[in-house]
């Protein structure tokens, strides 16, 4: 087969042997995220540092003042330092929760049937319209004095009276936390996608060798989904840090700081007090944070996950 | 007997299990039916009856009230700016990343692991950690206050979809490829011909996570958008929130419904079709 195609292609000429050369063919195709990547990642990323080495309003010349943003962030910034422990305790509860439920459902409602479609459906409506304005605002009344969180704790006689779980400080990020785990739909979509991959064979076998349902979890199902979970991890834990809508509208950030999300405080820093240059070292820092949690992932995902050889069959 | 047996706890086990499903679907819902119910409520019933999901006397007056807007400009602009940015920002998104993703699924380029890695690590780069220099550089551009800097950045392939349709690419056949290569098709036409065809499934979740993702959008927005006929839903919404503005909630909830339809029916078209796409290819692959 190669003889066809080595003596169709040899009469022909330079320009299109250029053409049909596997690197043009190659760099034609990738070549928008080339350009992309220079001018919208690669340079913002070197002026960013630039910025975050100086003092900048965005509209005079930035006046460099060395690594003094860096300093004052960890020394003199104590909003910042609550801002850093509020979000790692948001991401370490949102991300296992949210993937657990996506999880539970994607197993529930993996095979097919009409009604087990529409409950899917249902399930994961919330995410379709969940990082909307309009759903923050819904929760805002939920969670607010005298919303049905309220009386439905009333009536279990946990909590006498009215009570705002957004106004107060030791429930406002809990509220955040369940908005975020309550649209657990796209990584479901993803754990469904990756559970109807996994060949039906490999069930009949595992039942047919005596091995039960908690067991065919456990062995067959768990590492088969594994590069799934790993790819949900990796997004949702970046998506975790980024977190800003929901915070934004639901409780500003407040009460007294108790959901003063990293990009809540980074966009209050630079576009409402107009102090790019400390939002830039404030972005910087966020950029080796996720990039240290991502590469311990990376590194101890061969400890569990499994990828199937790709023999070429 | 034991057969007897077996199929009546299988029924009961079945009936409860729609019981739980249907609590949890309600729980889950429970918000958004909050939400449209409440849009037909009445100012008083909003008020004195807050938690009751059902309105006492259905209203249609939230809607046109609603719609009215902010300073004289309506949700026909809101709108109609949120359906142009969601289309032409969508369009490029797809039709870019499917062209970078099948480059790096097909393509044999000098470079390719060391682009393929720096895609990944764009992926994991969200664009909120580079919104300052990116908004000094549309600043430079001239772009604030227009939808450009919402639009022209995904022309360039969107990371989080490139990944998502190479990994699709990655489970089609070579052989498909070869067969095609020997016809005399050429890389391009392969593309065009054979992977395009196949990917569709891809395409369209991409797709419908790319519509979602846009419409919703309020950071880019809130962030580059300064008048308020450039606004978007997500950011014409968040006026209603705003202490300053006379709160009329009926309205806000009127608007914040009719914002989500869009959105809604778009995956209720499309889900049909994402299920059956996965299914199907999960069947041949």
């Amino acid at each position: 087969m190669s003889q066809s195609s080595t003596s169709k292609k040899s009469g022909q000429s330079s320009f299109s042997k250029f053409l049909y050369n596997e690197n043009t063919v190659g760099y034609f195709f990738i070549g928008l995220f080339v350009i992309g990547f220079l001018v919208f990642t690669v340079y913002p990323l070197f002026m960013s540092l630039y910025y975050s080495m100086t003092k900048y309003d965005g509209l005079s010349a930035p006046q460099w003042i060395g690594l003094k943003n860096y300093i004052r962030m960890f020394t003199t910034d104590v909003r910042y330092q609550k801002s850093l422990l509020t979000t790692f305790i948001y991401v370490f509860t949102s991300v296992p929760l949210r993937l657990i439920f996506a999880l539970i459902v994607a197993m529930m409602f993996k095979r097919g049937g009409r009604v087990v479609a529409a409950y899917r459906t249902l399930f994961y409506l919330p995410s379709v319209i969940g990082g909307s304005v309009a759903v923050a605002v819904i929760w805002r009344q939920l969670w607010g004095n005298g919303g049905i969180i309220n009386k439905a704790f009333n009536a279990l006689g946990l909590i006498e009276g009215d009570f705002s779980f957004i106004a107060t400080s030791s429930t406002a990020l809990s509220t955040v936390v369940i908005l975020a785990v309550w649209q657990f739909g796209s990584p479901m979509l993803v754990f469904l996608a990756g559970l109807k991959d996994i060949p039906a064979s490999y069930y009949e076998a595992a039942e047919v060798d005596g091995a039960n349902k908690w067991q065919q979890f456990w062995k067959i199902t768990l590492p088969c989904l594994s590069p799934v979970i790993f790819f949900n991890l990796i997004n949702q834990m970046i998506s975790g840090f980024m977190a800003f809508t929901q915070a934004y509208i639901v409780t500003r950030g407040g009460p007294n700081d108790a959901t003063n999300l990293y990009v809540v405080y980074l966009f209050e820093r630079s576009f409402t007090s107009r102090q790019m240059g400390y939002g830039s070292a404030m972005a910087w820092v966020l950029i080796i944070i996720v990039g240290i949690m991502t590469a311990i992932l990376f590194n101890t995902q061969h400890k569990w996950v499994f990828y199937e050889s790709k023999g070429g069959k | 007997m034991a057969a007897l047996n077996y199929t009546q706890r299988k029924k009961i086990g079945r009936a409860i299990f729609h019981i739980v499903v249907i609590f949890l679907c309600f729980l889950m819902t429970y918000p958004l039916l909050y939400m449209v119910f409440s849009s037909f409520k009445t100012a008083q019933d909003i008020f004195q009856r807050p938690n009751s999901l059902f309105p006492q006397e259905f209203t249609l007056a939230n809607f046109p009230n609603g719609w009215r807007g902010f300073g004289g400009i309506t949700f026909t602009t809101f709108f109609g700016n949120s359906i142009f940015v969601t289309f032409f920002a969508v369009v490029g998104q797809i039709a870019s990343s499917a062209m970078v993703a099948y480059g790096f699924a097909r393509c044999n380029f000098k470079g390719r692991s060391i682009w393929l890695a720096i895609m990944i690590v764009t992926m994991m780069m969200p664009a909120q950690i580079l919104i300052i220099p990116q908004y000094i550089m549309f600043n430079n551009f001239g772009w604030i206050d227009t939808f450009l800097p919402m639009i022209v950045p995904g022309y360039f392939g969107y990371p989080f979809f490139i990944f998502l349709i190479y990994q699709f690419m990655q489970g089609i056949p070579r052989d498909l490829d070869e067969a095609a290569f020997i016809d005399g098709c050429s890389k391009y036409g392969i593309f065009t011909k054979v992977i395009l065809p196949l990917i569709k499934p891809a395409l369209i979740t991409a797709m419908i996570f790319a519509i979602y993702w846009k419409w919703d959008d309020f950071f880019s927005p809130m962030i580059y958008l300064s008048s308020v006929k450039k606004y978007t839903i997500s950011i014409a919404l968040k006026m209603f929130t705003d202490p300053s503005s006379v709160s009329d909630w009926g309205a806000a909830y009127a608007m914040a419904t009719l914002s989500v339809l869009p959105v809604i029916i778009i995956f209720f078209c499309f889900q049909k079709y994402l299920v059956e796409g996965i299914s199907t290819t999960g069947m041949k692959g």
